[in-house]
């Protein structure tokens, strides 16, 4: 459960402090963005996800390299489910 | 070395492991622990064990946040269930740990209301969703996973959400490096450190163990030549006699870690003056609850729990696996009555208990290699 999956902030939502819509490998999913308050995170930004929460900021090439390391380590279908199981809403449709 | 090929930079990979070759005094022994259970995962899905030369022994670490959990923390939150109206949450990882009267998914199946979730943020959300039942969150996990419910703590609060709690299990890492430094049957060179937990705390934190206890430790990444690079880092350290924290995976890991996120965890969480780990006994300062003001939202306080000690299944040798003293196969239950499919120690659980890594990858490997031996006597 230490390994964390990356994803890109597709945007800041309004509808309440610290929450954004993040895409991971084309699935979308609403997290909250809390923990980089320090340095704000903003659409386009690429950033680790561990239970639901951005932990940080990383470049787009690290994201790809830690896709890649989920899937090495065959963690990549259970990062997907995790984030088609996280609870707060994928956006886009009132939710 | 077939397999060198899948991984992607092949010739780095080769290279990192010819300079590990180089470092390496074939006159010494080498014992590095790898302290996270994300690397211990990795070391044995990649084959790691391959490349490195035999006088080198990786030990594996405390690092897995459902196998450290004594017994009687589960039990402790299973009972909660028998509360009307109670909604239990916890991760994936968490629902197929045995406790004495089963698992959660053993409490559901018997008509307990019991629910994965995701996040912390997703139980809180049950609770909105649901304010007449109470949802009662089983927190566990290190550093990594602390200010994730720190922050949904804050939330709860900030909302006047009133049918929610913690049932609060963070453990802190630097306290369980200190117990296996501290353990007489336990001599290591230095460490592999955790790679995730040190974006949260940073590297400082290390500083005592190369300060004080003279033992080189490098915060490392997850891919294979992270880890190789790691360990040349370590030996020469040790070639050049030098102990200190050094950084190999500074492309997520800021040395100072993340301040924002110490700052949620002091805001809601206060230190125990110690905490059971599995196999480990008691560790002063080791795992955290929440702060008083917090209290409403504290499943202990809420509830009555019956805090009571279980001691592992006598045969199983759990302990002695997580402090690095036996290894997996050594265990006498293990592959026998304790597989991955009917665990009995949660070290067999979580793909970062070492004892399910072990199992998936070297133990299925042997068996395989020992069915196909026959018919290919040659290869």
């Amino acid at each position: 459960m230490c390994l964390a999956i990356p994803g890109r902030i597709v945007e800041i939502l309004p509808e309440r402090e610290n929450l954004a819509l993040v895409d991971v490998s084309g699935v979308r999913r609403k997290i909250d963005v809390g923990l980089l308050s320090d340095d704000p995170a903003q659409a386009g930004d690429w950033v680790l996800i561990h239970v639901g929460f951005a932990m940080s900021k990383i470049s787009e090439a690290d994201a790809a390299d830690q896709m890649r390391v989920l899937a090495m380590l065959g963690e990549d279908e259970a990062a997907m489910q995790e984030i088609e199981g996280y609870g707060l809403g994928q956006g886009g449709d009132g939710s | 070395m077939k397999f060198v090929d899948e991984f992607r930079r092949p010739e780095l990979i080769a290279k990192a492991a010819s300079e590990v070759r180089r470092l390496t005094d074939p006159g010494r022994h080498y014992r590095f622990m790898e302290v996270c259970g994300g690397h211990t995962h990795a070391i044995y899905r990649f084959g790691l064990r391959d490349l490195l030369p035999e006088n080198i022994e990786l030990i594996h670490g405390p690092g897995c946040p459902v196998c450290v959990l004594p017994m009687g923390r589960i039990d402790d939150g299973l009972s909660m269930t028998e509360q009307p109206g109670l909604i239990f949450t916890a991760f994936g990882d968490m629902m197929r740990v045995p406790g004495t009267k089963g698992s959660p998914l053993e409490f559901k199946a018997r008509g307990a209301d019991v629910r994965i979730v995701y996040s912390p943020a997703d139980a809180l959300k049950l609770a909105e969703k649901n304010p007449d039942r109470h949802v009662m969150f089983f927190a566990i996990g290190f550093e990594t996973t602390a200010p994730s419910t720190a922050l949904t703590l804050l939330r709860a609060r900030a909302e006047g959400i009133r049918n929610f709690s913690i049932f609060c299990n963070h453990v802190t890492i630097i306290p369980a490096i200190r117990a296996i430094l501290d353990s007489p049957d336990m001599r290591l060179d230095a460490f592999i450190g955790p790679g995730h937990v040190s974006t949260v705390i940073g590297c400082r934190p290390y500083e005592w163990i190369a300060r004080h206890e003279n033992k080189p430790i490098v915060v490392s990444g997850f891919e294979p030549l992270d880890m190789l690079e790691s360990i040349v880092m370590l030996l020469r350290q040790l070639k050049e006699g030098r102990a200190e924290v050094e950084n190999q995976y500074k492309r997520v890991v800021p040395w100072e870690g993340n301040k924002a996120a110490l700052r949620s965890m002091s805001q809601t969480f206060a230190l125990r003056p110690y905490f059971e780990w599995r196999g480990m006994g008691f560790i002063s300062q080791s795992a955290l609850r929440l702060r008083d003001e917090f209290a409403e939202f504290d499943a202990e306080q809420r509830f009555s729990v019956p805090g009571v000690r279980v001691t592992d299944p006598k045969a199983a040798q759990c302990g002695e696996v997580l402090k690095g003293v036996l290894k997996p196969a050594q265990c006498k239950l293990f592959g026998n009555e304790c597989t991955p499919e009917q665990p009995v120690g949660a070290l067999m659980v979580s793909s970062e208990g070492s004892c399910a890594a072990y199992y998936n990858y070297e133990h299925r490997k042997a068996a395989l290699t020992s069915l196909t031996m026959p018919a290919a006597p040659a290869s």
